[in-house]
């Protein structure tokens, strides 16, 4: 049969016609939960962001999870230290996929204006990241900005991608441990 | 009940003529130096004494001046209540910086040695717990010294060329 | 109660008494924790569920300020001080701009104190709200837009005053504010002040004694929830609050309830001083004359040599400062917050440090905690207001 590449959705009258990452990706899109690790000022900005002027919940962020087990999103703003270093990894490890990473400020994507020695200059430097919104503290329609792009990603995914060796490959640049069912 | 600073200089001489290295006023605040090895004791008197009470410590903070020979690193005590500032300056040498710790005077001062001692490597004498606080554990310098640069030295990924930074 | 004195009667020596009598266990409380406001690590002993001791790591946002400070020029340092405690930033920068003042001995203009003090006020009551609401800070988000154009980390004022005035806007928003926000937050707070399931859950928790805190070094809300009334502002004051009549709310016992009640009762009086300032506000200019560090206008930086020549020391951060040593401290949201000022005479300062009030007082927190249950510990965490950019620094 071969692969389907481009496939227009179809609709009609009580049925419609499209491929399933498509569906998946809508459905997942709409529903990400997000993981704030917020460490600093950027996390003041964050949480003035789930307040009732900006809103986040209205894009279907509206369920915060604190438990890496069940949440898609890891939003990390704020300055990362080489002492946090080890447990935002854990953090990340402990995510279940398919899961996306998302650097809000200046300190999170490089290091900021801390160019010190005991800053981690870019949270790229332990875990692969798919979004940066730089700023500092960025404004909250820029956080939004940012999850907009982090929708298009996640509604754009192919089912097939976390299985694929690029995306081992990247996993493995990083040192993290890829366990996946050989059966899958 | 505010004292002025030559009455409270005059009573620390009267009872430790021989402990009180010099002393000078800055902005208002009055500067003592004192010696390394009474500074427990003269401490623990000002907290005491009726007229004095010193029975608050704002802060302790250490300088490290690499030039001075043998006066290398200064701790730096700053005490007040009943409305006036003291500060009690105690020089030490570079390669023994030892000084009695205050925990048991004032338990506000477990952490700020703490903090002396993990940016500048100052030894407190009978500190419950000394260790590092702010830093990593495994660190094994002490990073406020005059000699350690700011950025950390081990880094790859910015080339200093750039930053102006030889 | 009943399932001990069952175990007792049969044979279990092989079991340790520990196990038998409670077993305590160890709990991880942080670092990423969804109730700390910041990253900060507790390891908790507990048995069942009341806390027998704690031990503290913190260090997780250490972003070495000190160390950064020795490397920039005065003015740049303003946007580090920020960070401290980056809920109230305005108080923090301004408190460095009156340290560098005192130590090259300027003469502020009257204006300038007042519209300091206006600032300073409102983000005494932004911090305050922290615990509370977010939505109400967002009006005060408004007021710094318009002196500064940031909302949190403002970098406000300029060493030697302010480079603009109050603008119109500023003025109408102000106004505004002190009509509206006043029932809002007596609003929220009937919500809880006599409320009895509140007032149960929080009497009590978390205490700590006056001496015990003095001991301590506590400074700020959470001193004066104990009973003692110290207050900078009041004993050394600063920046003309000695113009001003406000009254200084203490408590009584020094748990949640009183460090609660003292921060809505600091909130009104904040009001009240802004109020004061407002309506008095005198007529002047609205910076100092110090040529070496406000930037001059751009008509004169294009005609004149030395405007040319102070402008471009500004810029560069070549302005040098006399040799000296202040202290100058200054009432922060949390406490007592100090700055510690060792100039030699160049560009940068050649030591300084930041006496933390979040630093000094997050050492009593196993004293308070001690006999609590867990979700006591996690309650008086929250009311003692750490933030973890003035904890590390």
């Amino acid at each position: 049969m071969g692969k389907i590449e481009e496939m227009e959705t179809i609709n009609g009258e009580g049925y419609q016609l499209t491929t399933l990452d498509k569906a998946i990706g809508l459905a997942r899109a709409n529903s990400v939960w997000p993981l704030p690790f917020a460490t600093s000022c950027c996390g003041i900005e964050f949480m003035a962001t789930m307040g009732s002027m900006y809103d986040m919940s209205r894009f279907g962020m509206e369920r915060m999870s604190f438990t890496p087990r069940q949440a898609d999103l890891l939003i990390v703003a704020g300055t990362i230290s080489k002492k946090l270093g080890p447990v935002l990894k854990q953090v990340y490890e402990q995510m279940a996929e398919p899961k996306w990473v998302l650097s809000v400020g200046a300190c999170a994507s490089s290091g900021g204006i801390f160019d010190t020695y005991s800053v981690l200059q870019g949270i790229d430097r332990i875990i692969p990241v798919d979004v940066y919104v730089p700023g500092c503290p960025p404004r909250p329609e820029q956080i939004i900005d940012g999850v907009m792009n982090i929708h298009k990603l996640v509604k754009n995914e192919s089912m097939r991608r976390r299985y694929s060796d690029e995306y081992k490959h990247l996993l493995k640049d990083y040192k993290i441990d890829v366990t996946t069912d050989e059966n899958e | 009940m505010r004292m002025n600073n030559e009455d409270i200089l005059k009573r620390i001489s009267d009872q430790f003529s021989s402990e009180v290295v010099s002393s000078d006023e800055t902005y208002g605040i009055l500067n003592i130096e004192i010696k390394a090895d009474k500074s427990f004791e003269i401490i623990k008197w000002l907290k005491d004494d009726t007229t004095l009470q010193c029975s608050f410590l704002t802060n302790i903070a250490a300088i490290h001046y690499p030039n001075d020979k043998d006066r290398e690193i200064a701790v730096v005590l700053h005490s007040w209540k009943n409305n006036y500032r003291l500060r009690l300056k105690v020089y030490l040498p570079i390669n023994n910086p030892v000084i009695d710790s205050i925990v048991e005077i004032y338990n506000g001062a477990n952490w700020m040695e703490r903090e002396s001692f993990d940016f500048f490597g100052v030894q407190f004498k009978g500190h419950p717990d000394l260790r590092r606080i702010l830093n990593e554990d495994t660190m094994d310098y002490f990073p406020m010294r005059k000699e350690y640069h700011l950025e950390d030295a081990t880094r790859e990924d910015k080339d200093d060329r750039y930053f102006g930074r030889f | 109660m009943e399932a001990k004195e069952q175990y007792k009667t049969k044979n279990l020596d092989h079991l340790s008494k520990e196990t038998i009598d409670g077993e305590i266990a160890t709990i991880n409380f942080g670092p990423t924790h969804p109730a700390t406001h910041g990253i900060f690590q507790n390891i908790l002993q507990v048995d069942g569920e009341k806390i027998i001791s704690s031990e503290q790591t913190v260090g997780y946002i250490h972003r070495a300020f000190e160390k950064l400070a020795e490397r920039r020029p005065y003015n740049q340092i303003t946007p580090i001080t920020d960070r401290l405690n980056y809920c109230s930033s305005p108080i923090n920068n301004i408190g460095w701009e009156m340290t560098v003042e005192k130590l090259i001995g300027a003469e502020i203009p009257k204006r300038v104190q007042y519209m300091r003090v206006i600032i300073m006020e409102l983000a005494r009551i932004a911090d305050h709200l922290i615990c509370s609401s977010v939505t109400e800070r967002e009006k005060i988000y408004e007021l710094y837009e318009e002196i500064c154009g940031a909302r949190l980390t403002t970098n406000i004022g300029r060493i030697g005053g302010f480079e603009r005035d109050f603008n119109e806007t500023f003025h109408a928003k102000l106004k505004t504010f002190l009509k509206t926000f006043p029932k809002a937050f007596e609003e929220f707070n009937s919500m809880l002040e006599r409320n009895r399931i509140f007032m149960d859950r929080t009497k009590g928790a978390g205490p700590i004694s006056a001496e015990r805190a003095l001991n301590y070094s506590i400074t700020g809300p959470n001193l004066r929830a104990t009973g003692v009334d110290y207050d900078i502002r009041v004993m050394q004051p600063y920046s003309s609050y000695e113009d001003f009549d406000f009254i200084i709310p203490v408590g009584v016992n020094g748990d949640t309830y009183d460090r609660f009640m003292v921060r809505q009762e600091e909130i009104r009086q904040s009001l009240r001083i802004i109020e004061q300032a407002y309506n008095n506000l005198p007529e002047g200019p609205y910076k100092a004359d110090l040529p070496e560090f406000l930037l001059p206008p751009k008509a004169e930086v294009y005609n004149q040599m030395e405007a040319l020549i102070y402008h471009f020391k500004i810029v560069m951060g070549e302005t040098e400062l006399p040799v000296g040593e202040v202290y100058h401290a200054v009432e922060g949201g949390n406490g007592e917050l100090g700055y510690y000022l060792i100039s030699d005479g160049g560009r940068s300062p050649y030591r300084l440090q930041f006496r933390r009030p979040c630093f000094i007082y997050y050492q009593a927190y196993p004293e308070m905690i001690k006999g609590m249950t867990l979700s006591d510990a996690v309650l008086t965490l929250s009311s003692i207001n750490v933030i973890a950019g003035e904890l590390d620094a």
